[in-house]
């Protein structure tokens, strides 16, 4: 059985080693430090960590203080707060004057599960998306999610780094070469590309068994940098494989769905279908059945692979 | 403080206001009212109390001004001009395509601006965390954070109140412009803010009342404002929105409308005369 980790435990793992390694790294939380796994950095340095209390907006701004003096900051709270709640202070406190502040957004998406649509944020990736330079990283499992804050720490700027509470398959070995902006073939494939983000990468791999069973060969990339995002890569797969699917754990508006259909309409147009959170809330119930629910599934990647398929006839 | 300070400091303030008038009339638009309700202010924090550097504006020791009330803008540029960071002249491109003066401040287009502003309620955050920074790693810089009073109604400013005191940052002092004018009429109309003091006091700050247009007020509050420890500080100043053009003063139509070329000229000629008469002393 693979190994189940979630994303914020390696977001919270992450910050200790880099609190090691910077020592003008703080990290701000907004009394939720058990919850995104920052508590653990608040042991091993109080000094340089700030709970900012139930008040995201002034966490911000207060981020954003800091950076301006030169310091590297983690500022961290639930996606829909991080994202949606301060959306103004993002972009006019940090997106603006483009500071060295680092978002570590968790609980995004469906799979927050029994706290219900309050709290499943689907629309962060939409929201962070339209802040001029602010780049946004998505990883598919803990390794890769220390990776993007190691790379985030050390890259100056603005970053939106999401996370998951579920705890998700690993799908990575080991640490790779990972590169900011540079999406993964994690599996070749010539009928259709698969393109998946967070927590729907292992659906998609999944999907991509189902689908070879049924004859068909499709490819699987991995992209973890939502924003810029590998154009090239994209329309490679779209120029080789002739469709795509899009999969990822956010409203198929405005999300990686849409990032991949505009680079795509734009360099080399062939079907695009999306799997995502139609446009709709969620709902309470655990966070497995909630996904399924939703479609959020291999079995929803594999249909659409196949209408996808379809289409370029 | 000595008459002759007195004289040099109402004089640039002076100056500061001519530039605010120049500044919106090129422009065409921007906010002069409340620009010329903190230009004594800015006057005395530039010219007196703020560590700067005109050669070294990213020195990391040096005092920051966060312009919470963004939109006051031209009283910043004018005294940053004054104070030798950029020319009084580039005033004139105020608001301009491809202008280092944008409409509200920039801290990475134009030279001496500490924090980028014009969203209001953020600023004072950002100037906590800028004192904190101080605080946590021992730099001796400190912080002004300049509010407008309507701005007070955002939640915000609270917020931050609350964490300012909490983590007692001395080194923080934030000026309040009570010129009790917003875009929609009297602030304490639209929806009181006051008692000002008293709120600031409740959250935790150490609070001082002055008149806003006057120097020997200002040096006596932030001396005292030095002295305090453990708690930030919060000086509420009375001010006249639209001050030291006549028929500016008082008047909130002058929040967000320039002058045209008529009014220009007399407001010009009033801040003229004023300066010839403060040359002479």
């Amino acid at each position: 059985m693979t190994e189940k980790i979630a994303t914020r435990d390696a977001y919270g793992n992450t910050l200790i080693e880099l609190g090691k390694k910077y020592d003008n790294l703080f990290v701000l939380d907004a009394d939720l430090a058990k919850a995104t796994k920052t508590e653990s950095f608040k042991k091993a340095f109080p000094d340089r960590f700030i709970d900012c209390g139930i008040a995201e907006a002034n966490m911000m701004g207060i981020a954003a203080g800091l950076a301006s003096a030169g310091n590297i900051v983690f500022a961290s709270s639930f996606a829909m707060f991080a994202a949606g709640r301060a959306f103004d202070q993002v972009r006019n406190s940090i997106g603006y004057p483009h500071l060295n502040v680092k978002i570590g957004a968790t609980h995004a998406g469906l799979s927050v599960g029994e706290d219900g649509a309050t709290h499943q944020c689907n629309e962060d990736i939409a929201l962070m998306r339209t802040i001029p330079g602010m780049t946004i990283i998505n990883p598919a499992d803990a390794v890769e999610a220390q990776l993007a804050v190691e790379a985030a720490a050390k890259t100056e700027g603005p970053f939106y780094l999401r996370f998951g509470r579920l705890a998700v398959p690993v799908i990575y070995e080991d640490k790779y070469d990972f590169q900011i902006g540079k999406g993964v073939v994690l599996a070749d494939g010539s009928d259709v590309t698969l393109i998946a983000t967070g927590l729907m990468v292992a659906r998609a791999l999944a999907a991509r068994e189902a689908l070879m069973e049924q004859g068909i060969s499709a490819r699987v990339v991995n992209i973890h940098t939502i924003k810029p995002l590998d154009n090239e890569l994209v329309a490679r797969c779209a120029a080789e494989t002739g469709a795509i699917v899009t999969a990822e754990e956010h409203s198929i508006i405005g999300g990686l769905g849409s990032a991949v259909t505009e680079a795509v309409c734009q360099s080399c147009p062939v079907p695009v279908l999306r799997v995502g959170v139609e446009d709709t809330f969620g709902r309470s119930g655990p966070a497995l059945a909630v996904l399924e629910a939703y479609g959020l599934t291999a079995e929803r990647i594999v249909e659409k692979a196949k209408l996808a398929i379809e289409m370029k006839k | 403080m000595n008459s002759a300070l007195k004289n040099r400091l109402s004089l640039i303030a002076c100056k500061i206001r001519q530039g605010v008038i120049e500044g919106t009339f090129h422009a065409k638009s921007g906010h002069p009212g409340g620009s010329l309700s903190i230009s004594d202010l800015m006057a005395y924090l530039y010219f007196v109390e703020m560590n700067v550097d005109p050669e070294n504006p990213r020195d990391n020791n040096r005092d920051r001004l966060v312009l919470s009330k963004g939109h006051a803008a031209p009283a910043l540029y004018a005294a940053l001009a004054l104070k030798g960071y950029f020319d009084f002249d580039e005033l004139k491109t105020l608001r301009a395509l491809n202008s280092r003066l944008q409409g509200h401040p920039n801290m990475n287009d134009t030279p001496g601006v500490d924090m980028s502003t014009g969203s209001l309620g953020q600023g004072i955050s950002a100037a906590v965390g800028m004192a904190l920074a101080a605080k946590k790693t021992g730099a001796p810089f400190r912080v002004y954070a300049v509010l407008g009073d309507g701005e007070l109604q955002e939640g915000q400013v609270w917020e931050a109140a609350m964490f300012a005191a909490h983590n007692e940052l001395d080194n923080l002092v934030a000026l309040i412009d009570f010129n009790n004018l917003q875009i929609d009429g009297n602030v304490t109309e639209i929806c009181s803010v006051c008692p000002i003091a008293d709120k600031f006091a409740a959250f935790g700050w150490y609070t001082i009342e002055m008149d806003g247009h006057d120097f020997e007020q200002m040096e006596e509050a932030f001396a005292a404002a030095r002295l305090v420890k453990g708690m930030p500080v919060a000086i509420v100043m009375n001010t006249i929105k639209g001050k030291g053009v006549s028929f500016m003063e008082d008047v909130g139509a002058w929040h967000g409308s320039a002058p045209n070329a008529e009014q220009y000229e007399k407001a010009m000629e009033e801040l003229k005369a004023q300066e010839m008469r403060l040359e002479v002393q």
